[in-house]
């Protein structure tokens, strides 16, 4: 269906290629996984597919690009919609129109596809991806799930043999996520789709893949079975990692094919018991901790264009903490950090940063009281840098904070060595970014430090020093709060879990305890060895090596 | 194929319909500087968008007020300083004058500031609000996106900008919203005014980039593809559009500048619609595009589009033949006129919200309220 012929691609004659080499063939029917780091060139290689590189991105390629027979150089991306539906990244910046069903009508009326086979195809697009629902609600109104569904449902619905996808899963929460990847396994599964699919995350897609291209530095691998390029790649979620570590020949892709490798060791591991509290609301316990308290938060509501999406959260968190707050789009995580830092106010309850004593309101304090105690590295880290180099970020930020000079560069230095003075922030890789947004926020030294969504974007590596960063955050005394959808990372880094949802609290407990017990946001390693309290690869080392 | 519909079954109404009654209604304000009758336009617009509008869509109107009413404190402000070419007898302050050489006669700068300039500028301000007022309505109550589903296949490049547009300008303001949010941060307080400066960099290529994507996901998607088309038809179809938008915006102009020569009103506007059908045509013929539920012009639209041409027709008949209170009095002031004749003209442009049928989502919304049991819960929210 898709042959690339020795195809390499760059932005000019003299610049280094963005990728190189990609020589494969994919049949039909087949579920493709690119794996590569961030930066190494995905989304090109998924944009040649469809023809938008070169065409729409300017730059040369070399070689050839055949799409069900026809060449990419002559077809231009409009004229290889019927064969090929390309899902950008970000679905809501891919709407054209304002509904669920004109989005999906919109390619087929592009494509002159006859009044009475549009109305029938949308209609059974509606059903397939679980849209019947929301089908006349305004996109801007559905949540994030739902949004990435109507998005694989608005070029699915011109029904392409071919299915192209940049992470469809890197916005959304672990049982959207799911549902969008099941839907995509029934279309290769039942309707015979070739599916290319890019995605960091690779413990949710990975046990999908029948084959895997991987990619480094815009070197493309010939087709690799999933196994076979799981011993050698450079990137790998935790399954792999504790079959790597365990020696275990084939390499078991899924949780269920683990969990039966597992058997054994499950029986001579020895279980951690679950420190602290067992569960519950109890363990906030305003008071009994002894550490100093670095925030307070008590009864808080919060209402966003008049409706309330905190409803009553109660919440302390002390120095030494790192608190992952859990739970699914929409369910007021992002709000209950905009509250903490003062972005938005408390509709009633009360928020207090500080230690007893020195308390601050964040919603009446001015935003430079509130940066040396509470700090937040948003979403987008990109929004909160505005100079035109690094050297000229640090020195602003120094500036802003009135701290000596040179504060702020020390601090990236130390979390991110290397990063070049004279680069533009936005040409930054991913995690480089996210470092220097991370070394603004720190250079005040908040003892409160807030991060949302921090792994959006990050491969393995970049996450890996994320960890290792955040744990010697909270050796020094800092706490450390931050949001994510990644279970993974709350299972690394994560001293406390509190999941929210609907606005409410409905878990706060040590990590292993609520991780462990909890079927959507169990890390891998939880999975494969339920019902023992052991969350990371780390930590199974750790015993082995203990038993042993 | 097509069912004949109730007229009053919910439904979306025929978004030109919409187009229509809201240019009508502001012709009609356009033609008056009467306070009360143009009180009474914002009125109509308002309670018809309050009873028309689909659950979730964007509010412009409220948006398009507040413009309105920056507008009428501009025009107090400059008419307070400069004059107003009126010259009053009630003089309320004297602001400090500004001398200026002789040659610059009939310009000042400070002065006496009278009632009559005053409301004069209050009339005129609110001339302006009424008629950005109507703007708004038909902006919340039809997209524009859904009136550009119209656009030819032949004027694929406009048609690709003009959606990337409409979709830009929103958001630019949410973007702007978020960088500004996010400048607190870094312990900055959003009110200083030297802000704006500093968050235009990120929020304007945070939107550019969007808008590559959007573009990019329109490309791909197959939009003017397959438009099989010689240059010959190209370049008729661009010129009569060119020459039709053209003629439309001027014959528009003339209709609403009620001091334009009458020649730039109607008959403009209705060659420059001809040349932009003509041009619709051309495009038409060879454009292989379908239309998935195709708006329907049946008698709901006639009637929206009648209860907007009458407001407008009464009020270009009342301007021209200098009825009693279509624009009062200046010197002196004077409480105006309320002429019942017009009045009971601009409440016809209420009608729409009679004659229009409820949008499905707006009716679902209703009958959930009126039986909170099987009200749909999710679509009570924004």
């Amino acid at each position: 269906m898709i042959e690339f012929h020795d195809a390499s691609f760059a932005y000019d004659e003299d610049a280094a290629p963005v990728i190189a080499g990609a020589d494969f063939v994919l049949d039909e029917g087949e579920l493709t996984l690119v794996v590569g780091p961030t930066g190494s060139g995905k989304s090109t290689l998924l944009r040649c597919i469809n023809g938008l590189v070169p065409h729409f991105s300017g730059g040369i390629l070399h070689g050839r690009v055949v799409v069900d027979g026809r060449d990419t150089r002559t077809h231009r991306p409009r004229d290889l919609a019927d064969v090929v539906g390309f899902v950008l990244q970000d679905p809501v910046s891919s709407f054209v129109t304002d509904t669920v069903e004109e989005e999906l009508a919109y390619g087929m009326e592009a494509l002159g596809v006859d009044a009475t086979a549009m109305r029938r195809r949308v209609e059974e697009t509606l059903d397939l991806l679980g849209l019947a629902e929301v089908r006349s609600r305004p996109l801007r109104t559905l949540s994030g799930g739902q949004q990435q569904r109507v998005a694989i449902g608005a070029v699915l619905a011109s029904g392409p043999r071919i299915l192209v996808l940049d992470e469809p899963t890197s916005a959304l929460d672990p049982v959207a996520a799911e549902d969008v990847l099941a839907s995509l396994h029934r279309l290769v599964h039942d309707l015979g789709l070739t599916v290319v699919v890019a995605e960091h995350r690779l413990e949710r897609v990975i046990h999908h893949a029948d084959r895997i291209l991987l990619i480094e530095e815009g070197r493309v691998s010939p087709l690799l079975d999933p196994a076979a390029a799981m011993v050698t790649s450079p990137i790998y979620p935790p399954v792999i990692a504790l079959g790597r570590h365990l020696g275990w020949s084939p390499l078991p892709l899924s949780v269920r094919d683990a969990r039966r490798r597992a058997r054994d060791l499950r029986l001579t591991l020895p279980d951690r018991a679950p420190d602290g509290v067992s569960t519950g609301l109890d363990h906030q316990g305003l008071g009994l901790d002894q550490r100093p308290r670095v925030c307070a938060v008590e009864r808080l509501v919060v209402r966003r264009g008049g409706q309330p999406v905190l409803r009553g959260i109660d919440l302390a968190v002390h120095e030494g903490d790192v608190v992952a707050v859990m739970g699914r789009n929409g369910a007021g995580k992002s709000t209950l950090l905009a509250s903490l830092v003062g972005q938005l106010a408390p509709a009633s309850g009360t928020i207090r940063l500080g230690s007893p004593g020195t308390t601050l309101d964040p919603g009446r304090a001015r935003p430079a009281e509130i940066v040396t105690r509470a700090g937040m590295v948003p979403q987008d880290p990109s929004s909160i840098l505005y100079a035109d180099s690094v050297a000229d970020e640090c020195t602003a930020a120094d500036h802003d904070f009135h701290l000596a000079a040179g504060t702020t560069r020390a601090v990236l230095e130390r979390i991110a060595p290397g990063v070049d003075d004279e680069q533009h922030p936005r040409e930054l890789s991913e995690g480089q970014r996210l470092s220097l947004a991370l070394a603004l926020i720190l250079a005040s030294e908040p003892r409160l430090v807030l991060l949302d969504e921090p792994t959006r974007g990050l491969d393995y590596q970049a996450k890996h020093r994320l960890v290792a960063l955040l744990r010697e955050l909270a050796t020094q005394g800092h706490a450390v709060l931050l949001a994510t959808h990644d279970v993974e990372l709350a299972a690394e880094v994560a001293t406390r879990v509190v999941v929210l949802a609907e606005g409410e609290v409905v878990a706060d407990g040590p990590a292993a305890t609520v991780l462990a017990g909890s079927p959507a946001f169990a890390p891998q390693v939880a999975k494969i060895l339920h019902p023992l309290h052991l969350l990371t690869v780390d930590e199974v080392i750790a015993c082995t090596g203990a038993a042993s | 194929m097509i069912p004949v519909l109730h007229p009053t079954l919910p439904r979306l109404l025929h978004p030109a319909a919409w187009w229509v009654w809201g240019v009508g209604m502001a012709v009609a304000a356009s033609r008056t500087t009467n306070p009360f009758l143009l009180l009474l336009v914002v009125a109509v617009v308002a309670w018809v968008v309050l009873e028309r509008r689909e659950v979730g869509t964007t509010n412009a109107l409220a948006g398009f007020l507040v413009i309105g009413l920056i507008a009428i404190g501009l025009r107090i402000v400059m008419v307070s300083l400069l004059g107003g070419g009126v010259t009053g007898r009630v003089v309320l302050v004297r602001l400090p004058e500004v001398p200026l050489p002789d040659w610059t006669s009939g310009v000042r700068i400070g002065g006496p500031v009278t009632l009559e300039g005053l409301l004069f500028a209050v009339y005129q301000g609110m001339q302006l609000a009424a008629i950005l007022a109507c703007l708004g309505a038909v902006n919340a109550l039809a997209s524009p996106r859904r009136l550009l589903r119209y656009v030819p296949a032949t004027l694929y490049e406009i048609g690709t900008a003009v959606v990337v547009a409409l979709t830009f300008a929103p958001q630019l303001i949410e973007d702007a919203q978020r960088v500004r949010m996010a400048r607190r941060l870094r312990g900055h307080s959003p009110r200083n005014p030297a802000e704006i400066g500093r968050i235009a960099v990120p929020v304007l290529v945070g939107a550019l980039e969007r808008s590559l994507d959007l573009a990019a996901s329109m490309e791909s998607r197959g939009y003017g593809r397959a438009v099989h088309r010689t240059a010959r038809s190209t370049r008729l179809a661009g010129l009569l559009t060119l020459v039709g938008v053209g003629g439309v915006v001027v014959g528009l102009y003339g209709l609403l500048d009620a001091t334009s020569p009458a020649l730039l009103g109607i008959p403009t506007l209705a060659l420059g619609a001809g040349c932009a059908v003509a041009a619709l045509v051309v495009g038409a013929r060879r454009d292989p595009r379908t239309h998935y539920r195709r708006d329907r012009w049946a008698l709901p639209e006639w009637l929206v589009a009648a209860s907007g041409a009458v407001p407008a027709a009464v009020m270009i008949v009342a301007g021209s033949r200098h009825w009693d209170g279509v624009v009062p009095q200046q010197v002196p002031a004077a409480l105006p006129p309320v002429p019942l004749v017009l009045v009971a003209a601009i409440a016809v442009g209420a009608a729409a919200a009679v004659f229009a049928p409820v949008p499905p989502l707006l009716a679902r919304t209703r009958a959930g309220a009126a039986d909170p049991v099987t009200a749909p819960r999710e679509l009570v929210q924004p």
